[in-house]
């Protein structure tokens, strides 16, 4: 299985990691301080990083729809909540309702994307946009008048519309009864943990089976795949299913660690740090695995821990810190594009 | 291609008729939302036509608009700390955006000519990547006018700039016609027309012609010798010039200058305007553009109120949003459709 790295793969870590150093010693905090920071942002958000892999090896690019994934997690929490159910069959409800709700969703945002073959990735993120701003309609304008209140604690007190904060408590003491595994001041539970590591081994798996197989094949090309009998149209559909259900089992994850959860701003530009996660890690928007979403989870959040830190810490300025994060995570997204997209310009 | 109206705008047109009845029904004041709605719409129009050139040349929706939007803030930011004001002040500000406007554009038309094909989601993350590059830019940048910057503690060009003492509403106070009750901004209106008028001519010009052909059959362009980047080329620096002028339209009605995260906010509302205009992607026509950001900015217009009387004032955002972002799917199926049949 032992491979050649490829040199184009290393560039872009390579520049994470001399950019984090230069920041970790201009931001003169303590290694155990950034090495807690790290861990907890890395366990927060992996699940949404390997949430990616499916469609880009299925050739469907960057998929930005995963945050569709994240606001179902984010509305059955609150539907469940609106119940009254806590506790721990609270929090086995909102994962069930949440994993079947993301694979319904998932099914239809697969179709829309074989409608759209080659402009798979710009119609993703409008799709995002679109089911953001419909999430946000239910919340603010639907609770109270057409969704029966149950539970008057979630709303505001003109009693239409949620509030911005919910207290997520009772589900996170559930998981942290069961063990917590510390790094510093962090907590985590092992259970969390455990969902972590099996997903990784999930995608890792997946992506070596008779299905796995077809992905990469319909990745490679539509047409020979399609002339050796496989259905191009389901696949790709799967392969969706297969991401919104990881990004909605992923901020599963990411709440119960928290604890609460903004209901308005908590799942925005999620897509695009995973992406940056992503492409940190070495992946392009044609091939990634699992070695990147890990690799690069780490560097980028390192970089996102460290960068305000330095700013401040060298130019007293935090803001200056953080410009250059966003400037970061964007603009690796943008270079992917450009490089990718060009090399496939030429090979044509 | 036939100009006859089609469903969508019905629909749309309708949906804005049923607005103004809801409008009227809940007592407003109608004269007053009818002159709102010149104004609003000049405000946003040339922004609108920003698009025009992109997609008349094959290059597609215009989704970094960002990029022109910056050089008109550079241009403004410039005009103010030359202190000029009025009509002059204004146009020196449009003058001074179009330098940076041309740098900018050269290589935002760069970028794009290496991703023919995927223009849109290069564009959405040039635009993205390019805002905290400008943000370290206006944290930095050397203005010393007191008015531009921070009060007290933080450095850097404030959010905000206030126009005030400087070049807001001299269109909209220029030569505003009484009917009635109704006010029309007249000046505002001839403005947007004679921009409105330039771009048209453009296309009437030997060069023009030649960028819609390039639009229109890349390959046989390309086989009668034009140089198709080099008309990309020229359609994207237009359009971020056009870009430029239309923020200073904006700042210049709205009476600030927004900085850092703001002009991210504009590119998908003008995309989506000169959809509803009825262009489907492939020509866009002025009468696209107008027609589209009335239509566009008059919903807006009328549904902020409307929802300030039903207790939900967040939900006119939020609905012009799903509107905003639901055209564009609908346009990106239907430019699929007809490109398969």
């Amino acid at each position: 299985m032992m491979k050649k790295v490829r040199k184009d793969e290393l560039i872009v870590p390579v520049t994470f990691i001399v950019f984090s150093i230069l920041c970790f010693f201009l931001s003169g905090i303590s290694f155990m301080f950034l090495a807690e920071q790290v861990a907890l942002r890395f366990i927060r958000n992996i699940i949404l990083v390997l949430a990616l892999i499916f469609p880009i090896m299925a050739g469907m690019g960057l998929n930005f729809a995963v945050v569709i994934g994240t606001t179902i997690t984010q509305a059955s929490f609150i539907i469940v909540l609106n119940f009254n159910l806590t506790g721990g069959r609270g929090a086995a409800l909102v994962l069930a309702v949440s994993l079947v709700a993301a694979a319904g969703v998932g099914c239809v945002i697969g179709r829309l994307l074989n409608k759209v073959r080659g402009r798979e990735m710009v119609t993703s993120i409008v799709v995002g946009f679109l089911a953001n701003y419909i999430y946000q309609l239910i919340f603010v304008a639907g609770f109270g008048t057409v969704i029966h209140v149950f539970n008057k604690k979630l709303v505001l007190s003109t009693g239409i519309g949620v509030k911005n904060m919910v207290d997520l408590k009772t589900f996170k003491e559930v998981f942290d009864n069961l063990g917590v595994f510390r790094i510093g001041e962090a907590k985590i539970s092992m259970l969390l943990l455990a969902m972590i590591i099996v997903c990784g081994f999930f995608v890792f798996y997946l992506m070596r089976t008779p299905l796995g197989q077809k992905i990469r094949a319909v990745g490679m090309s539509e047409e020979k795949s399609a002339n050796i009998g496989i259905d191009t149209d389901r696949i790709r559909v799967i392969v969706i299913v297969l991401s919104t259900v990881l990004a909605a089992l992923g901020q599963f994850v990411y709440l119960q660690n928290i604890g609460s959860l903004n209901v308005y701003t908590e799942h925005l530009d999620t897509e695009k740090f995973a992406c940056a996660a992503l492409l940190a890690g070495g992946a392009s928007i044609r091939k990634a695995g699992v070695k990147n979403a890990f690799i690069g989870g780490v560097l980028l959040h390192t970089l996102f821990v460290l960068s305000p830190l330095a700013g401040r810490n060298a130019f007293a300025n935090a803001s200056l810190g953080e410009y250059f994060r966003s400037f970061v995570a964007y603009g690796i997204i943008a270079f992917a594009l450009v490089v990718n997209l060009r090399l496939e310009r030429k090979g044509e | 291609m036939d100009s006859k109206i089609k469903l969508p705008q019905i629909i749309i047109t309708a949906f804005m008729a049923g607005l103004f009845v809801l409008a009227a029904l809940l007592g407003m004041d109608i004269p007053e939302l009818i002159s709102g709605s010149f104004t609003k719409f000049v405000m946003n129009g040339v922004l609108v036509l920003a698009m025009i050139p992109m997609i008349n040349a094959g290059v597609g929706m215009n989704f970094g608009l960002p990029v022109g939007i910056v050089a008109g803030l550079l241009g403004m930011c410039m005009a103010i700390q030359l202190r000029m004001t009025g009509i002059a002040g204004f146009l020196g500000a449009v003058a001074l955006s179009v330098v940076p406007a041309v740098i900018l554009g050269l290589i935002y038309a760069k970028i794009l000519n290496m991703v023919k094909g995927k223009e849109d989601i290069a564009a959405i993350f040039i635009g993205y990547s390019f805002i905290p590059i400008m943000n370290f830019v206006w944290t930095v940048a050397p203005f010393t006018n007191r008015e531009m910057l921070y009060p007290v503690g933080a450095e850097g060009l404030r959010p905000k700039i206030s126009l005030e003492n400087y070049f807001g509403s001299v269109l909209n106070e220029l030569f505003v016609l009484k009917l009635g009750k109704i006010s029309v901004p007249l000046g505002l209106l001839l403005a947007y027309a004679a921009v409105c008028l330039l771009v048209y001519g453009f296309f009437k010009t030997k060069s023009g012609s030649v960028m819609l052909a390039v639009g229109e059959n890349e390959k046989f362009c390309q086989l009668s010798g034009i140089r198709i980047d080099r008309v990309r080329t020229t359609a994207i620096v237009l359009s971020t010039v056009i870009g430029a002028a239309g923020i200073c339209v904006y700042a210049q009605t709205y009476g600030f200058v927004e900085l850092y995260n703001a002009p991210l906010s504009h590119s998908f509302p003008a995309v989506s305007a000169i959809l509803i205009g009825g262009c489907i992607g492939r020509q866009a026509k002025i009468s696209h553009a107008v027609l589209g950001t009335y239509l566009y900015q008059t919903i807006y217009l009328l549904s902020a109120p409307i929802a300030n009387a039903i207790l939900i004032p967040q939900m006119s955002e939020i609905v012009r949003m799903i509107i905003t972002n639901g055209i564009i799917l609908y346009a990106f199926l239907k430019q699929e459709r007809r490109r398969r049949q």
